[in-house]
């Protein structure tokens, strides 16, 4: 093994493939910049190029583009809550509102070391365990992902304002209903499509975010102008500080680490993906989060800015493991890359790392060499990329707006899923009006999906049996912690009721 | 006057053939193809369609080679547009498979093969009866003997929904072994990668799945096929067993071809087939060839229809006795 990692670090540093490394992260970035454009849109772009290019060479130009994707995707879920893939969606949630706080490079610089960790540390856990992480990958059945969704489904309340969870449920459940849309995945009949061919597909999860966040965002920006004059006080030189103090530091390394290794190995399971990763690794900083701090969620918390952030790049890192050592793509993406491994006669798998030990590990130890070329491509560039927001705003909404529409476009080319966005968009700013959450909708139609999916699997594999709940420790131990996630705040209002009832008597007495 | 009128239309269309097998013999190439793919990046028809093209254009059997993916609605997206924009699709071809004919059987798009020029099939994949490389499975007939026992027990998994493709083969495998292919407990996954990580976890204990997609994974040791739909064992892989050498009669070839927009003309048909005729022989169409595990398939125009037609009633069939029709 020594000799392939050595043999892999040969390649990475061959100046071609330094050049691919640096090519990969530079375009990765900027498409994944663009609202709407992914690592699979610029993965897709890339793969012509590939084609000349030697396996290696081929493979990290296109790891660099995905997870150079991943993390300027955040740069516009940042600044104008218009998510750059779907990982970065729930960047926006509390990075957005730290921009509008004015603390736009601080937010961007966050987001970047948050990257910068969450990649460096699965690259590093993948040069130590990629062959025996095989086995993880292969240790979740249908029953533990269930599980694992409605362990993420329990933490709605993190995605809730105060006093709002009763809203925050109802609108899971809503997206719960709107992920039903579409062939169904089980027995493969239309559901609720009207005889729409453009339905069939159901919803994507990314034009649902960007019709309730973008463009909701910037529709109603326009409908009550006088809310953002806090953005235009703050002067550029703010909006273009970095500085991050040496309390938040400490208070943010534990968060950043936790998370890359959750999302690490969310993103190791061929069932999951950085999406999920993300929202997962929300949820849990949230119910862990001392309380005043758990409050700050929302709006504009450093935590969970961090949090997601370095869990979507771990993630994107992670989901190596199923692609390199068992040859099973786990997203869109990795399906493209093993796509173009096969056209290069290479074909992933356990042998890859003894037959092709220089391709498996020069695309690791790339991912290394990547994340500090990231680092030192973007931070330079945030004080520039941040005082976008200084623009003024009758040009900057019309350009949100432009890039939310054309980047939704871009990705199905389908101009029904330009008014599907619209009008999704003008019923989220009467859901924003009502003041009911949008995050939850997004969590409860992106869990929503995978969760019935399983479930149902679940449910045939135990022809029909609810035994699959109790059968399985995996299985068991998700399932508890949701229940007690839920029952747990409810137990606890109930208790202190309780405790206080007594006093109360004896104060009126 | 009638068989005035027929004699001399079927001179004009001699008269017309000869003269478009004169002007392709000149031009020695196709100036330009643009490929519709009906689904997105990385799948099999885009790797069909890129691969394809590739090697029309690295041959200089086609000047200029071009892609446009363009999913939806099953394929039902590129197939209205391709109707729809008919005209101005004259050097287009939209690559398909098997799943043309099921979707339109079940419903999922309201046109079929018949809407449009069926060009022809190129390659072909069969399907496979797949186990772990650790299950107690080690050939098909155990697997027959515990269906007998207990249908429920062995339970398939495959990487598209009930009653698409992967079900149907499936189904239509035990009905060859004569059983009632509505026992066939079929566990449905949403990608091919995702039925095979829930056969590697041991979720399920067979999966259903092509050739070509576990020929090289059984090579590494991670996987054995047990069967295959195949008429006769294949040159690309002499050790897997075919169901017909078993007893078992069932035949399945899920092709992948192309489609050109409805009304193309009898030159470019004849073009389009001297082209793929001129590919197969090409070093560069084996290499890639191999190298996916697809295997040669050439039908073209009429033949090709008529397969269709074939395949229709076969699958029709079928879905008419699981119960989708």
């Amino acid at each position: 093994m020594i000799d392939g990692i050595l043999a892999g670090l040969y390649t990475v540093m061959l100046p071609t493939n330094l050049m691919m490394v640096v090519i990969g992260c530079f375009v990765g970035t900027f498409i994944g910049m663009l609202p709407g454009l992914g690592p699979i849109s610029a993965i897709a772009l890339m793969i012509p190029i590939t084609y000349g290019l030697e396996p290696s060479s081929g493979m990290i130009l296109m790891a660099g583009v995905y997870y150079g994707a991943v993390f300027g995707g955040s740069t516009s879920s940042i600044l104008i809550n218009a998510p750059g893939c779907s990982s970065t969606v729930v960047t926006a949630f509390d990075g957005y509102p730290m921009a509008q706080k004015g603390q736009a490079g601080k937010a961007l610089a966050l987001a970047a070391y948050s990257s910068f960790t969450g990649g460096t540390l699965s690259a590093i856990m993948l040069l130590i365990a990629a062959p025996a992480l095989a086995k993880v990958s292969l240790s979740f059945q249908s029953t533990d992902y269930f599980a694992l969704m409605l362990v993420g489904l329990s933490a709605v309340a993190a995605f809730a304002g105060k006093g709002q969870v009763l809203k925050a449920w109802m609108m899971t459940i809503l997206g719960l209903i709107l992920a039903t849309v579409g062939i169904d995945k089980g027995i493969g009949v239309p559901r609720f499509t009207f005889g729409l061919t453009d339905l069939l597909d159901g919803f994507s999860f990314l034009l649902l975010a960007m019709a309730t966040f973008a463009l909701g965002e910037t529709l109603m920006g326009i409908l009550k102008p006088a809310d953002t004059s806090a953005t235009e006080q703050s002067s550029i030189t703010d909006l273009g500080s970095m500085k991050v103090t040496k309390e938040e530091f400490k208070e943010l390394a534990p968060v950043s680490i936790r998370s890359s290794i959750l999302g690490f190995f969310v993103g190791v399971l061929p069932g999951a993906g950085a999406t999920i990763a993300a929202f997962l690794s929300y949820g849990l900083e949230r119910n862990i989060a001392p309380k005043d701090k758990r409050e700050e969620f929302g709006k504009g918390s450093m935590r969970g800015l961090v949090a997601p952030e370095s869990a979507n790049n771990a993630a994107s890192s992670g989901s190596f493991v199923p692609l390199l050592t068992l040859g099973i793509p786990g997203s869109g993406t990795t399906a493209i890359m093993l796509g173009a491994l096969i056209s290069y006669g290479v074909q992933p798998g356990p042998r890859l790392y003894i037959d092709n030990p220089e391709i498996f590990w020069s695309v690791i130890i790339s991912m290394y060499v990547g994340n500090i070329v990231l680092m030192v491509l973007n931070l330079p560039l945030i004080p520039y990329i941040s005082k976008l927001l200084a623009v003024p705003r009758t040009v900057l909404l019309p350009m949100i707006i432009f890039f939310s529409i054309t980047g939704v476009y871009l990705v199905s080319f389908n101009t029904m899923d330009v008014f599907i966005m619209i009008a999704v968009a003008v019923i989220a700013i009467f859901l924003r009006l009502a003041s009911f959450p949008l995050a939850p909708l997004l969590l409860g139609f992106i869990l929503g999906g995978l969760m019935e999916e399983n479930l149902r699997r679940s449910l045939m594999l135990s022809d029909g049996s609810l035994s699959f709940l109790w059968e399985r420790p995996i299985t068991l131990g998700f399932s508890l912690t949701a229940v007690l996630v839920i029952v747990a705040p409810i137990l606890l209002t109930l208790f202190n009721k309780y405790r206080n009832r007594p006093l109360k008597m004896q104060e009126s007495n | 006057m009638l068989n005035n009128i027929k004699k001399c239309l079927s001179y004009s269309i001699i008269a017309a053939s000869i003269a478009t097998l004169s002007t392709t013999a000149l031009a020695a190439d196709l100036a330009e193809l643009h490929f519709i793919i009906p689904g997105g990046a990385g799948g099999g028809w885009d790797m069909t369609a890129r691969g394809t093209g590739d090697v029309l254009m690295k041959e200089d059997l086609v000047d200029q080679v071009s892609f446009q993916n363009l999913s939806g609605g099953g394929g039902g997206k590129a197939i209205a547009h391709l109707i729809e924009t008919a005209e101005r699709q004259e050097d287009t071809l939209m690559v398909n498979s098997t799943p043309i004919v099921i979707r339109s059987l079940s419903g999922i798009f309201p046109n079929s093969f018949r809407d449009l020029t069926p060009v022809a099939s190129t390659i072909a994949d069969f399907g496979a009866m797949v186990v772990a490389a650790d299950s107690k499975y080690t050939d098909w007939q155990q697997v027959v003997a515990d269906f007998k026992k207990d249908p429920k027990a062995v339970k398939i998994g495959g990487g598209s929904a009930r009653g698409s493709m992967d079900h149907l083969v499936a189904a239509a495998v035990f009905k060859g072994e004569g059983f009632d292919p509505r026992q066939v407990r079929y566990i449905a996954y949403d990608a091919g990668g995702k039925a095979m990580a829930g056969l590697l976890s041991g979720e399920t204990p067979i999966l259903s799945t092509g050739l070509g997609e576990v020929l090289e994974m059984s090579k590494s040791g991670l996987v054995r096929i047990l069967a295959i739909t195949a008429p006769e064992r294949l040159a690309a892989a002499p050790n897997v067993p075919t169901l017909t050498e078993m007893g078992n009669e069932t035949v399945f070839a899920n092709w992948r071809g192309f489609f050109a927009a409805p009304g193309a003309s009898k030159e470019k048909l004849a073009a389009w087939d001297k082209a793929f005729t001129a590919m197969y022989k090409t070093d560069q169409w084996a290499t890639v060839r191999d190298r996916n595990g697809w295997i040669d398939n050439y039908k073209a125009d009429q033949d090709f229809y008529k397969f269709l037609e074939e395949q229709e009633e076969q699958m029709g069939d079928l879905m008419r006795e699981l119960g989708f029709l």
